[in-house]
């Protein structure tokens, strides 16, 4: 089956760099589209101050549009959160986060995407409830399955119940690419190891973790093994992880219409050692996706206890391997300083 | 996240009534100020209590209290927000060892998280 499967970038992805100023949303537009990554998907609440209560300017969304069309990008997704916890001991009533939901519908009209992002806690009557607002706007809404959480979960099933059942279009899903975590990251044993895991419990886990034990009989070993404190979490992070089949993606091809690119490292030689993306990109391939794969870099929070993330070199790394794996004959490559105009600004 | 990016370097300052920091909101996100929770801050080892601390963004002052109920102003992304301990008589000059938590209630998670940060800030004499 062919494919016409295209490279985008999160801009969650450059969390570290933004977050301190280092780099401004053109700096992040301008270096993903560099490395020929021309999707862009941001999270609302990151990159659009005031975003949602509070509002967002429009001279800020027409600066989005200028700086989409200077680089000759697309915009992608808006991913929204929506705070059904805001209010202090109570959930938010269903009508109000039909209508929340709305709101980022309306937000995503006005930056020009095609999806909305939504959490995979929210549930599958609020999305239905909104869907056909969404089909007039012409967006959909996506929801990311994401671990711990993964195509089999009886949760996740039924939201797809729901999506069949509601008839609309404008619902699907947006997997995340964690969940398909064939070994324990290095990253992630490194940190531990730093915070005082012992290296036979951090070597046990890894193994542990290749040979598919059972997250529980795990954290039972290690604390018959002495572990306590960082030890016990190193073993838990099993709960949340798991190596599931990217396979399993080809049921839903239907209602997928993008992908996070998730990644914790990328080697010097452009391997993702925990996370199998040439099997990935085969199937998506297979079940001839046609729709972004967008970077999304989350090794930052492994590694900043000892060393400032170099989030851009991260991503320029996964975009290299991702031209390679679909084909394309030039590499990506990196032309201006990323942090130009936050230079210039200062 | 952003832990050790929390406490801004230098930006400790004496002010009426007590001493004031920038802090930033720990996370990959912006927040509605409802949703955090609490903030505690210690110098010197000595916890202020709740409601001896004030949070200020954008020229608007809040007590924690308050913040519980604002629905229409947020703390974003990256933003430095000024964090005020009253103390009567400020702090003296030279260092000071400042410790600051913001326990923030985030909907996704099935656990309200607090994130921490620790450095030693000079006040100018």
């Amino acid at each position: 089956m062919s494919h016409a499967i295209k490279r985008g970038v999160s801009l969650y992805s450059y969390q570290n760099e933004t977050f301190q100023g280092k780099m401004t949303l053109e700096d992040c537009i301008r270096t993903s589209a560099e490395l020929g990554a021309k999707g862009i998907e941001i999270i609302g609440e990151q990159t659009f101050w005031g975003w949602p209560e509070a509002g967002v300017a429009q001279a800020d969304v027409d600066h989005w549009h200028q700086m989409i069309a200077k680089y000759d990008c697309t915009a992608v997704s808006h991913d929204f959160m929506l705070d059904y916890k805001r209010y202090k001991g109570r959930e938010m009533p269903f009508d109000e986060q039909v209508a929340s939901v709305k709101n980022d519908i309306d937000f995503g009209a006005r930056l020009g995407v095609k999806f909305i992002r939504a959490l995979v806690s929210i549930a599958p009557e609020v999305l239905v409830a909104a869907a056909p607002y969404a089909e007039e706007k012409g967006i959909k809404i996506l929801i990311e399955v994401h671990a711990p959480l993964h195509f089999d979960h009886p949760w996740i099933i039924r939201h797809a119940e729901a999506f069949e059942k509601s008839g609309s279009d404008a619902l699907g899903f947006l997997p995340d690419m964690g969940m398909f975590l064939f070994a324990f990251p290095p990253v992630w044993k490194e940190k531990f190891l730093r915070i005082g895991v012992p290296q036979t419990i951090a070597d046990y886990i890894v193994k542990a973790y290749e040979d598919r034990v059972l997250s529980e009989y795990v954290i039972l070993n290690v604390q018959n093994m002495g572990g306590t404190g960082p030890a016990i979490g190193m073993a838990e992070t099993l709960r949340h992880n798991a190596a599931f089949e990217p396979k399993r993606m080809l049921d839903y091809m239907h209602r997928i219409h993008n992908i996070h690119g998730k990644f914790y490292q990328m080697d010097a030689d452009y391997v993702e050692p925990s996370i199998p993306y040439d099997t990935i990109v085969a199937v998506l391939k297979q079940g001839g996706y046609h729709g972004y794969i967008c970077s999304e870099y989350e090794g930052n929070r492994w590694v900043e206890d000892f060393q400032e993330p170099d989030s851009v070199e991260q991503v320029r790394r996964q975009q290299v391997m991702l031209a390679r794996l679909l084909g394309e004959t030039e590499v990506p490559t990196i032309t201006t300083s990323p942090t130009l105009n936050a230079s210039l600004a200062a | 996240m952003m832990d050790n990016k929390m406490i801004v370097e230098d930006s400790l300052e004496q002010i009426d009534g007590g001493f004031a920091f920038l802090g930033r909101l720990p996370y990959y996100r912006g927040l509605g100020l409802s949703m955090i929770e609490d903030i505690a801050v210690s110098v010197d080892g000595e916890k202020l209590a709740r409601e001896d601390i004030r949070f200020a963004v954008r020229g608007k002052t809040y007590s924690l209290d308050q913040m519980e109920t604002v629905y229409d102003d947020r703390w974003n992304f990256g933003e430095k927000a000024k964090i005020i301990g009253l103390k009567p008589g400020g702090l003296s000059a030279g260092k000071h060892r400042l410790e600051f938590a913001v326990r923030m209630r985030v909907s996704y998670l099935p656990f309200v998280p607090t994130t921490k940060d620790a450095k030693d800030l000079a006040l100018a004499g």
